[in-house]
């Protein structure tokens, strides 16, 4: 049985084909995101190790993050983008406060007081012939919160 | 000389079919339509021209948008005055398309062969708001870079595909160069076509509809197009145009200082027509935000053209005089709910410190304690007010309508620093 093709269904179905593959290509944008970025890591460099005292505080605005350096020498490399709708936190006593919704954390990145439900994103820290350095495009969620398994030593 | 008489009828014809031969008398009246899609219509154009003229000196990249624009306002003739209309112009669409929805769905005017129309309405709704959101960026000052940025980052709470989604309408995972130049291509070239393609479907179906409903369908008398409402809409477009430049002249778009990504504002908003979502975002869970209520009024608003209403009612005013009563009691209960409820999250009640999956204490339990007294009232308009199925339907829009509203205007004018509620 052989189907005719007619003018107005082939119009029709061409301008259909057209459509689902621009959105096509369009979409496929959205799963390739993440592989690229994985194979070619930036890494930033936040200095000597030894430079950093313990229990404080430093500020990469460069690098869009805190390094936090704690009592037993753990350092966390904090990102500054509110977890709530992406401002930029500003450091305080307590931690950190995200200026637009009042956002407020503590100096693990851990939610003190809401809209935002999640701690702030970290970077991972790999030390590198005593060099503090920093893969600033791979932001790790912590659905948990803070881990002991998430400060970097020296 | 007969190139341009054929050149001239072509023209005129095309305009004249926009326009029936004659329409009935009634549909005249300033009161049955408001003009209001003929002001969108209007809107557009203006918005076109002046884009256009704005589009010759704009530099879409980060270093060159916000200098272009001081440097248009500041150096090209009418320059400000040119960006004003064009800024206003375009705020005022988003509320007169607002207005022309509200006005044919209480006017009965979105039934039977109307159904259509209303769904081309509702895509040429969400085309404008895209436009003028991504309008908003380009400017690119404090207030836009940080507006886009709560926007985009609403957007990354859709599960699944939200992060994907947003990464790509940003071209990254923050607003940067590649967001400029994906909002500037849609902004002055995807979109214009589009909107241009819907509105003309749009037109086609209301001429096919023999234009606007009417009242009362027994008075048949006609009148014709030209010069009756030609002229009239010829008034009205001439006093919107002369409106809005008086208020160009008068009151200057915003202009903030250059966009900076490390230093946000206190508070960050999210461009006004917005502001109901993240205001519902501050209290109810994102899921419930982003995803269940809209998804919710897609499906209803779909739902509502379906229904199978009496033929002498199409075009009757808020369907009947117990439709009138329905809506005031919609608009009080519905206000009265809203703010009920934004101040109990606010000062008495933090859902998120029970010790329950947040979905639970931030997204179901607010979900119902807005639902329950809604159903209440419904049960209470279906038994005591014998309200039919198309009135229970203009209660329910008219309290989505208003509890919009309510958030909005909460979100715009009492949430200052760190969006704290104020008085």
């Amino acid at each position: 049985m052989d189907k005719k093709i007619f003018r107005r269904s082939f119009i029709k179905k061409a301008i259909l084909a057209v459509i689902s593959l621009e959105a096509g290509y369009l979409i496929s944008d959205i799963f390739k995101n993440k592989s690229v970025k994985k194979l070619n890591p930036d890494l930033f460099s936040a200095g000597k190790s030894n430079i950093f005292e313990k229990n404080k505080m430093y500020p990469f605005n460069s690098g869009k993050f805190y390094l936090s350096v704690f009592d037993d020498g753990g350092m966390l490399a904090i990102s500054i983008k509110c977890t709530h709708l992406g401002c930029i936190v500003q450091p305080d006593s307590k931690g950190f406060l995200c200026p637009c919704h009042a956002s407020a954390f503590d100096k693990r990145g851990e939610v003190l007081s809401p809209p935002a439900t999640r701690a702030l994103d970290i970077f991972p820290i790999t030390i590198e012939k005593g060099e503090v350095m920093i893969d600033i495009n791979s932001p790790i969620k912590r659905k948990k919160g803070f881990r002991k398994s998430q400060l970097t030593y020296v | 000389m007969e190139n341009n008489k054929i050149n001239r009828s072509v023209i005129v014809n095309f305009l004249l079919h926009l326009h029936p031969h004659a329409v009935n008398k009634q549909a005249l009246k300033f009161s049955r339509t408001f003009g209001l899609g003929g002001i969108n219509a209007l809107l557009f154009v203006i918005l076109a021209f002046t884009g256009i003229l704005m589009r010759f000196s704009y530099v879409p990249t980060p270093d060159g948008a916000y200098n272009s624009i001081v440097s248009f306002q500041n150096n090209s003739l009418l320059g400000t005055l040119i960006r004003n209309i064009h800024h206003w112009s375009a705020m005022l669409m988003v509320v007169t398309s607002f207005l022309h929805l509200l006005r044919v769905f209480y006017s009965q005017s979105i039934f039977y062969r109307r159904k259509k129309t209303w769904y081309f309405g509702l895509i040429l709704f969400v085309i404008v708001l895209v436009f003028n959101f991504t309008g908003y960026l380009l400017p690119w000052d404090q207030l836009s870079y940080w507006a886009v940025t709560i926007m985009t980052n609403i957007v990354e709470y859709l599960p699944f595909i939200g992060e994907g989604f947003a990464n790509m309408i940003r071209g990254g995972e923050t607003v940067n160069e590649n967001t400029l130049l994906n909002f500037y291509t849609f902004h002055t070239a995807l979109l214009p076509l589009l909107i241009v393609a819907f509105m003309m479907l749009h037109f086609w179906l209301i001429r096919k509809a023999r234009g606007v409903t009417v009242a009362n369908n027994n008075e048949q008398e006609m009148v014709h197009v030209y010069p009756e409402l030609v002229s009239r809409e010829i008034i009205a477009a001439l006093s919107l145009t002369a409106f809005i430049t008086l208020f160009a002249i008068f009151f200057d778009a915003p202009l903030l200082e250059k966009a900076n990504p490390m230093v946000s504002p206190n508070p960050s908003k999210a461009p006004w027509y917005f502001m109901g979502i993240q205001e519902l975002l501050i209290h109810v869970h994102p899921f419930i935000a982003t995803v269940v209520v809209p998804l919710a009024l897609i499906i209803f608003f779909v739902y509502i053209p379906k229904i199978k209403i009496d033929t002498e009612k199409v075009g009757t005013w808020f369907y009947s005089s117990k439709g009138k009563s329905i809506i005031v009691l919609s608009v009080v209960f519905s206000a009265f709910i809203t703010l009920l409820l934004i101040f109990i999250f606010e000062y008495w009640l933090h859902l998120n410190q029970f010790e329950i999956p947040l979905f639970i204490s931030t997204g179901i339990i607010p979900l119902f304690m807005f639902l329950l007294p809604f159903f209440g009232f419904l049960f209470y308009l279906k038994t005591s007010k014998k309200a039919d199925k198309v009135e229970l339907v203009i209660s329910i829009t008219t309290t989505i309508f208003t509890s919009y509203i309510v958030m909005s205007f909460v979100g715009i004018w009492f949430r200052g620093e760190g969006m704290h509620l104020i008085f």
